[in-house]
């Protein structure tokens, strides 16, 4: 086991590594910085000032060191836009994203996983088909399109619910639907197939032969099972959940961290673009480095291999 | 699971006709369409679909903001919506496939690298990493293509390289050792022929996804530039006049829908006729 986690933390420490390279080559690509931050206008002597004030003129490699320095410590850099610290900037938009994908997440299962047993139960059934029916609609599904469709229909011609914003709670009930939309698919599918070779098994004809009633087979036994790799996989969702909200956050105009992410890359903020990129990408190796460990722990084969 | 088997075939099917309809459209798009997709016409703007009031047939589903016809621009989308898919398959192809055959065929340190590229890649961000990409070096398609290229292998890589470590053990390989075949040709001739019917499936679905992607960038308005005719786009240049034509945005996204969706069912189809594994 503990050779398990000393891999694994030294894989996410080098993934984290190469993501904090890729943020910083990616603000780069633009050519020169200074001149694209001073504007089409700026004199020469203007770029070269902020060249100087930016540390711009720093050979490549020091300003690598001194981004990945201070990015350890925890300061982003600032935001030329909000002359404010891009960490702040995120962490004032935070809680959105957050609301978002863990209500996105929390309707996503509620409607894959009885979906998914249902289809599994009944497998080959017209049923079945028809539940993964679903799995291949809602892949084909354009997300921004179908937050539009939602918004015409519940916000404007049923009048229900907000068009945009996040005024209260209301104002969430459509983004998270849309987004939870994302993610049904695979875990509605990942639930399935856990439960079809669960209800195979030899344990379940053991239980079926002592007489159980079906439903203490299958929610207690086979769903116990089954479950396992749909919790670590949900982690895993929620992270790209909270780096897919980028195209919902703009559809309801929600100030999220994506939306800080767009509003940044439209308007030539480069650090702010750095911070979120690796903002994100952090989250994203946490949360897989908890959906291995909560894999690891939930089936000890794992850990010896 | 035999039992709605011809369920099965019909539903590949259909997403066969859907997907070969686009293409046709797309390969025959200047020779298909009844006007000029970018000629706008400022006196017959906003000209609602043909089966709505105020519709008539010169503009069958209708015009833009613009003027331009509707019809035409769908046609001409078709052909980016198809060479995104195309262009990014082929180039997410190439590389996952090499990474996924060399990780799984070598395994050791060869296979920790691969995995550790597929780790890292998971773990950016793809829409805000692609949308830095294009915005930062400037929205083209070929920009588009080529970061969609860049940043989808990473399921070739992992099908390839899962596929490629149960071919490896087989008797067919341990055969061709023995006859001394050179490690190049047991890769190429024997190893990718064997494992290419769930590559094929993988494509499938890398395909919808760069599609659906297209749009969305496209979408953010760090795609394909206008005046292109991209799905995305329409979409996007469209959003401002749905709350009173609701057909504006409903024209492009049901032809993205319909496209994906039928790539998907083909993808399905495949699948189950090839004995391919969905995640492998």
């Amino acid at each position: 086991m503990l050779k398990f986690l000393a891999r694994r933390a030294l894989l996410a420490l080098l993934v984290m590594l190469t993501v904090l390279t890729i943020s910083f080559g990616l603000t780069r690509l633009s050519g020169d910085l200074a001149i694209s931050i001073a504007g089409p206008q700026a004199t020469q002597q203007d770029v070269e000032m902020i060249r100087k004030a930016y540390g711009l003129d720093r050979p490549l490699p020091v300003q690598f060191a001194s981004w990945v320095v201070s990015a350890a410590s925890g300061d982003l850099g600032r935001s030329y836009l909000y002359h404010e610290q891009a960490a702040t900037l995120i962490k004032a938009r935070l809680p959105i994203t957050l609301t978002l994908g863990l209500c996105g997440l929390a309707i996503a299962l509620v409607v894959a996983i009885p979906l998914g047993i249902l289809a599994a139960m009944r497998e080959g059934s017209l049923l079945d088909r028809a539940i993964m029916l679903i799995a291949v609609v809602g892949q084909a599904m354009p997300s921004f399109w179908l937050g539009l469709v939602l918004i015409i229909t519940f916000g404007l011609q049923l009048g229900w619910l907000p068009v945009s914003g996040n005024d209260d709670w209301r104002g969430y009930v459509l983004p998270s639907i849309v987004l939870a939309f994302s993610a049904i698919p695979s875990l509605m599918r990942l639930t399935r197939s856990g439960m079809v070779d669960a209800l195979a098994s030899d344990y379940i004809r053991t239980a079926r032969a002592k007489g159980l009633s079906r439903a203490a087979i299958v929610l207690k036994h086979a769903l116990r099972n089954a479950a396992m790799p749909v919790v670590a996989i949900s982690a895993v969702q929620l992270g790209f959940m909270l780096s897919g909200s980028i195209v919902i956050e703009s559809v309801f105009a929600l100030p999220g961290v994506g939306y800080l992410g767009w509003e940044s890359i439209s308007k030539n903020d480069f650090p702010v673009v750095q911070a979120v990129v690796l903002f994100l990408a952090v989250i994203f190796i946490l949360l897989t480095l908890l959906a291995d460990l909560l894999n690891a722990a939930l089936d000890p084969r794992l850990r010896a291999s | 699971m035999r039992r709605f088997a011809s369920l099965r075939m019909a539903s590949a099917g259909l997403g066969a006709l859907i997907v070969l309809v686009v293409l046709i459209a797309a390969i025959f798009a200047p020779l298909l369409v009844p006007h000029d997709p970018f000629a706008q016409d400022l006196n017959a703007r906003m000209v609602p679909p043909v089966w709505m009031t105020g519709g008539g047939p010169d503009h069958l589903l209708g015009t833009d903001q613009l003027g331009r016809d509707y019809l035409s621009r769908l046609i001409y989308g078709a052909r980016i919506s198809m060479l995104i898919g195309v262009a990014t398959v082929i180039t997410s192809g190439l590389i996952g496939i090499t990474l996924g055959v060399l990780g799984g065929f070598f395994g050791g340190r060869v296979d920790d690298v691969v995995m550790f590229l597929i780790t890292a890649r998971l773990s950016i961000p793809l829409i805000l990493v692609a949308l830095a990409v294009v915005g930062l070096v400037g929205s083209s398609l070929t920009v588009v293509v080529m970061t969609l290229g860049l940043l989808l292998w990473d399921r070739f890589a992992v099908v390839a390289r899962t596929t490629t470590m149960q071919v490896r053990t087989l008797d067919y390989i341990a055969a061709a050792w023995a006859a001394g075949c050179s490690r190049s040709y047991i890769l190429l001739r024997e190893v990718i022929p064997n494992i290419v019917h769930h590559l094929v499936v993988v494509a499938t679905l890398e395909m919808a996804l760069a599609i659906l992607l297209e749009a969305a960038l496209s979408f953010l308005g760090l795609g394909v530039p206008p005046p292109l005719p991209s799905w995305g786009l329409m979409i996007s240049e469209a959003k401002d006049y749905m709350y009173f034509s609701p057909w504006v945005i409903m024209v492009p996204g049901v032809a993205l829908f319909v496209l994906v969706l039928g790539i998907n069912l083909l993808g399905d189809g495949l699948r189950d006729m090839l004995g391919a594994t969905r995640d492998a």
